[in-house]
């Protein structure tokens, strides 16, 4: 077993105890801000998709994001105010069920991440993160002014969607969820990474011409890697509104891209695990630090200048010692 | 003929006012290595691109096995039976050495899109990737990073990955740059047994690899072919030794 395996089942066995501790210590804020972290590593799993293996730099992963955090406040604001979402030309009306939310969610990311990609993949470098970013902003703005949904205000929900036979109400039962999806999408990612299609993808970031000369086209493995990118963010996204019980333009905000890529940047670019420890690191800062200064981001820039300045590869690469995601 | 493989007819290119390609007109033949040489800034690697479909030409047309690829990018070309080898080591240098030809085997095979199986357990793939690797005499160092890899190891390496296409001809450019006395030798015997396979366009600096193998050789001087013929001909060739090979043939 190599020593970044045994770092990433030592995460899992945090994820696991610390809130169990918190469960039976009776402290359900240790709870909440365990399930932040959680789904906050899996927006942050779904970009390093597209951005440690496709080395697709995607400034506008908070499109996703928010389009999961919409799909699940608008659909709950119908059922809760019980008027149709669609009248014409068939009903569909707002659902509390926290598995169709999650359908819709991921449909709408992947759709708007294969539309994304279509038009900015063409480009890279430079011009790629500032059109992914110029897209994100289209959303935001577009949130602000969509009054239906509470424009700036966003929307509020009063309870928690449900789940078949879970009480979402209760945190640790929620934390349970969102930490074995996570499980589930690092597993997926983790067999993705090692599939044909993770060695290609990986490969056209690294020589996109030794690609084409085997008769492959980098244009659509990187579109497929946004697609799955978006996706996973975008589930996440319907996960993180459903524990604030809000969502708001912020979600669609190009900070929010930025604090996704600073979590894997954080952990480690590549690393399957680099996201986890990134959104970990990210939530205990936040809240430490948080109380002593509203203004920690100062130190969130420093010790992320200090990461990406002195530890190559992250905080993974950092402690297993082992400075490249690959090979 | 019939056992043309590989052909252009009549490329041009210009950049500007530059013309890198004037009325190109040559063919690959079945068994044979033809050779293009010429002097610095002569227009081979230009020939190359547009052969392999990088830069488009603006004139002129391109078969592949009697089928016009002059408008097909350089991915479908790849499919349809064309082998490169880059002249700078195009790899993905944190892969190991295995990966990098089961890359190969991935799009020959056209399961890029297999999302779950994990690769390096394909039998197929990795059978075909290990007798390529051996061929080119590289099956011990599978496991190496590509990054540690010397530099003659990495030009096996391309050799290695475009036997993976089972193609129909290969186009290689300087195959033998920076290779040393010994490697460039070891090298040209490989090639030698490799034009059975599949024809061989072979673009190169080295002049005792090309005389050693090339059946035929053409001689590119400012974006023309000035001479085309056996290594014999063009040896005794006034044009030739006059622009290019000077006191050396």
């Amino acid at each position: 077993m190599t020593r970044e395996n045994g770092l990433n089942m030592l995460i899992v066995a945090g994820l696991v105890l610390v809130p169990l501790w918190a469960f039976f210590a009776d402290e359900p804020f240790t709870i909440t801000l365990a399930t932040r972290a959680v789904i906050l590593a899996m927006a942050a799993v779904g970009l390093n998709i597209a951005l440690g293996l496709g080395g697709l730099i995607s400034l506008g992963h908070a499109v996703f994001f928010g389009l999961g955090g919409y799909a699940m406040g608008i659909l709950a604001y119908h059922a809760q105010t019980y008027t149709p979402f669609v009248e014409w030309p068939f009903v569909i009306e707002g659902t509390k069920s926290m598995p169709i939310i999650w359908l819709v969610a991921v449909v709408m990311s992947s759709l708007a991440a294969f539309v994304i990609g279509l038009l900015s993949l063409r480009t890279s470098g430079a011009y790629f993160i500032m059109i992914t970013l110029a897209f994100g902003q289209m959303f935001f703005f577009f949130s602000i002014s969509w009054s239906a949904y509470g424009g700036e205000d966003g929307v509020s929900i009063y309870l928690r969607n449900g789940f078949p036979g879970l009480n979402t109400l209760a945190p640790i039962q929620f934390y349970g969820l969102c930490f074995g999806l996570l499980m589930l999408v690092l597993l997926f990612a983790s067999l993705l990474a090692r599939s044909p299609f993770g060695l290609a993808l990986n490969a056209a970031r690294q020589s996109e011409q030794r690609v084409q000369a085997v008769g492959m086209m980098p244009f659509r493995l990187r579109l497929a890697a946004f697609v799955i990118s978006g996706a996973i963010t975008g589930l996440a996204g319907a996960l993180f509104a459903d524990l604030n019980r809000f969502v708001s333009p912020a979600m669609f905000s190009w900070q929010m891209s930025g604090e996704i890529m600073i979590l894997v940047i954080l952990g480690g670019v590549g690393r399957l695990y680099g996201p986890v420890v990134g959104a970990i690191v990210y939530v205990m800062l936040e809240h430490v630090l948080g109380d002593l200064s509203d203004y920690w981001h100062i130190y969130l820039g420093v010790l992320l200048l200090l990461v990406v300045l002195f530890v190559k590869g992250g905080i993974i690469g950092a402690v297993s010692g082992r400075r490249t995601a690959h090979g | 003929m019939d056992d043309v493989v590989l052909e252009t007819r009549g490329l041009c290119k210009n950049y500007g006012a530059l013309e890198v390609s004037k009325n190109i007109s040559l063919t690959l033949r079945k068994g044979e290595v033809h050779a293009v040489i010429g002097p610095n800034g002569a227009g081979k690697s230009t020939l190359i691109h547009q052969i392999c479909g990088t830069v488009r030409p603006d004139f002129g047309s391109i078969y592949l096995l009697d089928e016009d690829v002059t408008q097909k990018p350089v991915d479908a070309r790849s499919k349809a039976g064309l082998a490169r080898t880059f002249q700078v080591s195009a790899l993905a240098m944190e892969d190991t050495v295995l990966e990098n030809v089961v890359l190969g085997c991935v799009g020959a095979s056209g399961k890029a899109f297999r999302l779950f199986q994990p690769v390096l357990t394909d039998r197929d793939l990795l059978e075909t990737a290990h007798i390529a690797l051996e061929r080119v005499g590289l099956e011990d160092v599978a496991e190496k990073r590509t990054a540690d890899l010397s530099h003659g190891q990495r030009r096996q390496l391309e050799v290695a990955i475009a036997l993976t296409l089972a193609p129909k001809a290969f186009v290689m450019d300087e195959p033998m740059a920076g290779l040393g006395a010994e490697g460039s030798k070891r090298m040209t015997g490989f090639l030698d047994t490799l034009r059975a396979e599949a024809p061989i366009l072979l673009v190169e600096h080295d002049m005792d690899a090309v005389f050693a193998l090339a059946d035929r050789i053409s001689v590119l001087v400012y974006g023309s072919i000035i001479a085309s013929g056996t290594v014999e001909e063009i040896r005794s060739d006034p044009g030739v030794r006059e622009a290019y090979l000077g006191d050396e043939a």
